[in-house]
């Protein structure tokens, strides 16, 4: 009895230097020597100022403003609205607002509750409000899922490549570019399935919208 | 549902025997004491954690020895996580390792997190991102994951040793075991797998949350940390706690399609790798195989039917107009609370991967699954996690269920059962009986408790958000499945279901809820070591029998007949204790396709 406490004290000390401060660390001497970019999280910097990481979904929207000129806020939260120009990610319900990444939430929407089918029909008419003036005849039943659906972490960086297929139309006109080569962009940066048959396609959104901005001759 | 789909579940399974294969051979030289490649690497320091613990390894344990000081181990481990996730901003915690000042989760939570923790299980009703330090998260946690696996492997090799002991009392020396494990197995695999999956995407820094300012002119707060570390060894103990609160959802946890199958390998390959070792252990690899097969049989069942049900859509998404089915561009289906980047396929089959195993990691909201792909997760824990399971606990209750299956098998046939050699008596199947029925016991007990109660309900996330006030399938799936999930020490979550109120990020003002904390404190507590102590048991019981040799009407349990005798064994015991409870939740979710 006595050995195995003194035992299990001491064991417990060992294993907390050995495995808690010994692997980690490292880990991260090894990790930041061998791939300093991925251990930061992929970190994308526009002339200077991070604007993101390639791995984290964000809100494509601008802030509303008020008459006196400043954001609209409800419950402390800004309210956006999608900024036509760009391509727009998943719906996202973290909470201080969408695409909060310093806290990731699932929405925990059952499969047979009214709530959830409020959510799906609320996002399905500001879709189309937003994409049926430039893809006319689009309806609630050829909507892609995802682009209704909140995602496992609400910080989904990718789309697929149907609901990126529509949204073109409005990014093209709106920037004045030809469809063939807003297509051809997201072509560039739909990433395959893993190792050929895992998983499925899907469209970065940030470096799609990133190398628009890039070929609309910005400066950056 | 598509061809690469399918294609994912069937080479998922056939890579993942053909690494169990010469792991399990390896870890059975492990733990017959012969020499492995790893030993002229590691010996040196064996030994010397010997002399530190002051350990005599020759010293041969009984099983109460064994158990005396797996308890005492396990308590110190206990206190000491209390006391660090306690003290998250005291003074000795540098501001590096708690960038953002984060105070402690009030005691009930915590209560709650370091039985999770000590007990393989890795509930939480904390947010990863919100409430832990660096620092917490490091030595407190992760030190948890490494060493809850650890424990559930060494009674399964101790049950091993007692069913293949040549009449003696000994089943091992508990502080060897737990040494082995994880200097040669744990380990070296945890830190190529933490590598590698750095080399994917997954972060590893001590930098503050970032702030970045998008193009559109919002700004955004991003998570960091050192997650890589912990995401290898959440993943191989079959622990499942995430770092970040979406666990293997988040991209910063499994960035991509690759790595979300190198998980869920991770996952499953050393609970496989057991079954293998614990084939040769006994002499004859078949035993092995046969076990195997069971479990991979009803694994492939699962994974089927939740990819079946997910890629059809939810009631929810028919109702408001949304159509399901494959288009070009968009792989369809149920994509609430799912990744793009996984699509159905890779969620179904990672659900199941997580749930049969103890693991409980989710790369997807299971509480957003289809009734019928949501009760595949229930089943799989109605079969108190004997489907590979967790590391070691898989394969300790298996043994549990063939020992039954064997008393049933030869009261059909009319003879004493024998296994290996060994006749069962009163005693054996005595315990082994208790040691099966305890943690369906246990999930029950509480899940009636906390339906029953008004105290239950407070954490209901549906009672607050529906307009039915929460008595819909839905609010009771979600307290069936915490109080299932806890005592199968599971972890995954319908994540609705909560004990822990946070107002703001860092526990300033947070508060918890006592009744669910407590009571799924102590489901994971006794589900977790009552079922230890009983296989142990087992082990001692065993270890003492004179082996007798197989004659003409000896049952065989390395052969397809018992393979099917095993599986009738564990699905009656399963659906005999749970049917009507599921009966209410998902099933009636499943087949109405009525909204609440």
């Amino acid at each position: 009895m006595r050995r195995d406490i003194l035992t299990s004290l001491i064991g417990i000390v060992v294993f907390t230097i050995l495995l808690g401060l010994v692997y980690p660390l490292v880990i991260t001497g090894v990790s930041q020597v061998a791939f300093p970019g991925n251990a930061d999280g992929q970190r994308v910097y526009v002339k200077g100022q991070l604007v993101g990481s390639k791995l984290i979904g964000q809100n494509w929207g601008t802030p509303v403003l008020e008459k006196n000129g400043k954001p609209k806020e409800v419950k402390g939260v800004i309210v956006t609205e999608a900024d036509p120009r760009y391509f727009q990610t998943r719906p996202s319900a973290t909470e201080g607002g969408a695409y909060n990444a310093a806290a990731s939430t699932f929405s925990n929407r059952g499969p047979n509750s009214t709530r959830t089918e409020e959510a799906d029909a609320e996002n399905i008419k500001a879709y189309l409000e937003l994409e049926r003036p430039y893809n006319p005849g689009l309806n609630a039943a050829s909507v892609p899922v995802d682009a209704v659906n909140t995602s496992g972490s609400n910080l989904d960086p990718e789309i697929s490549e149907a609901n990126a297929h529509i949204q073109a139309h409005r990014v093209a006109a709106k920037r004045g570019l030809s469809l063939a080569t807003v297509n051809g962009l997201i072509g560039k940066y739909t990433s395959g399935r893993g190792v050929g048959f895992s998983g499925e396609p899907g469209v970065n959104v940030l470096e799609l919208n990133l190398a628009l901005d890039r070929l609309a001759g910005g400066a950056h | 549902m598509s061809l690469t789909g399918w294609l994912t579940i069937v080479l998922f399974a056939v890579i993942l025997t053909a690494l169990a294969l010469p792991l399990g051979r390896y870890m059975a030289k492990v733990y017959t004491g012969e020499r492995v490649f790893l030993t002229p690497l590691f010996g040196w320091l064996e030994r010397f954690l010997y002399k530190v613990l002051r350990v005599d390894p020759q010293r041969e344990q009984d099983w109460k020895s064994y158990a005396k000081s797996l308890l005492i181990f396990s308590l110190a481990g206990w206190l000491l996580l209390y006391l660090i996730l306690r003290t998250q901003n005291a003074f000795y915690v540098p501001h590096a390792l708690n960038p953002l000042g984060y105070h402690s989760a009030p005691w009930n939570v915590t209560f709650n997190t370091v039985s999770s923790f000590m007990t393989n299980t890795n509930w939480q009703y904390y947010s990863g991102e919100t409430t832990m330090s660096y620092l917490s998260q490091m030595i407190g946690l992760t030190v948890q994951n490494w060493l809850s696996a650890g424990i559930g492997i060494v009674v399964a090799v101790a049950l091993i040793r007692g069913i293949v002991g040549r009449s003696g009392k000994s089943i091992g020396n508990f502080w060897q075991d737990l040494v082995r494990t994880i200097l040669y197995g744990l380990a070296p695999l945890s830190v190529l797998t933490a590598i590698v999956l750095v080399s994917q995407g997954v972060i590893q820094n001590f930098s503050t949350y970032l702030t970045a300012h998008t193009l559109t002119g919002l700004t955004q707060s991003i998570a960091m940390g050192p997650i890589a570390s912990q995401e290898a060894i959440k993943l191989l103990g079959t622990n499942g706690g995430g770092f970040l609160n979406t666990n293997s959802a988040h991209p910063f946890e499994n960035p991509t399609a690759f790595t979300n199958f190198f998980e869920m390998l991770l996952v499953l390959v050393i609970p496989a790798a057991l079954v293998f070792a614990y084939g040769r252990m006994t002499g004859n690899r078949r035993q092995g195989y046969a076990i195997f097969a069971t479990m991979m049989v009803m694994f492939l069942g699962a994974v089927t039917v939740a990819y079946i049900a997910e890629a059809h859509g939810s009631p929810a998404q028919h109702a408001a107009g949304l159509h399901t089915h494959v288009i070009a561009g968009s792989g369809g289906g149920n994509m609430e609370g799912k990744e793009q980047r996984f699509g159905i396929a890779g969620s179904a089959l990672f659900d199941v991967v997580t749930t049969v195993t103890s693991c409980g990691a989710v790369n997807s909201a299971l509480e957003s699954f289809t009734g019928i792909g949501g009760a595949v997760p229930f089943a799989n824990l109605s079969a108190s996690e004997v489907i590979f399971g967790g590391v070691g606990t898989g394969l300790y209750s298996m043994l549990l269920y063939v020992l039954l299956a064997v008393f049933i098998g030869g009261l059909m046939v009319g003879r004493t059962p024998e296994w290996l050699g060994k006749k069962l008596e009163a005693r054996e199947i005595k315990l082994a009986g208790l040691g099966i029925l305890i943690t369906p016991l246990a999930a029950l007990f509480c899940t009636a408790l906390a339906t029953a109660s008004s105290a239950g309900r407070k954490s209901i996330a549906e009672v607050a958000l529906s307009k039915s006030g929460g008595n819909t399938p839905q609010g009771f799936s979600e307290t069936f499945y915490a109080y299932l999930s806890q005592a199968n020490n599971n972890g995954s979550a319908f994540a609705g279901y909560t004990g822990f109120i946070q107002p703001s990020a860092g526990n300033v003002g947070s508060h918890g809820i006592t009744f669910a904390d407590l009571l799924g404190g102590f489901d994971m507590l006794f589900a977790r070591y009552a079922p230890i102590l009983f296989a142990l048991a087992v082990a001692g019981a065993l270890a003492g029998k004179r082996v007798t040799p197989a004659g003409l009407g000896t049952m065989r349990t390395d052969n397809p007949t018992f393979v099917v005798l095993l599986i009738g064994v564990i699905v009656l015991v399963g659906a005999l204790t749970f049917f009507p409870a599921l009966l209410l939740g998902p099933i009636v979710q499943g087949l109405t396709g009525h909204l609440y």
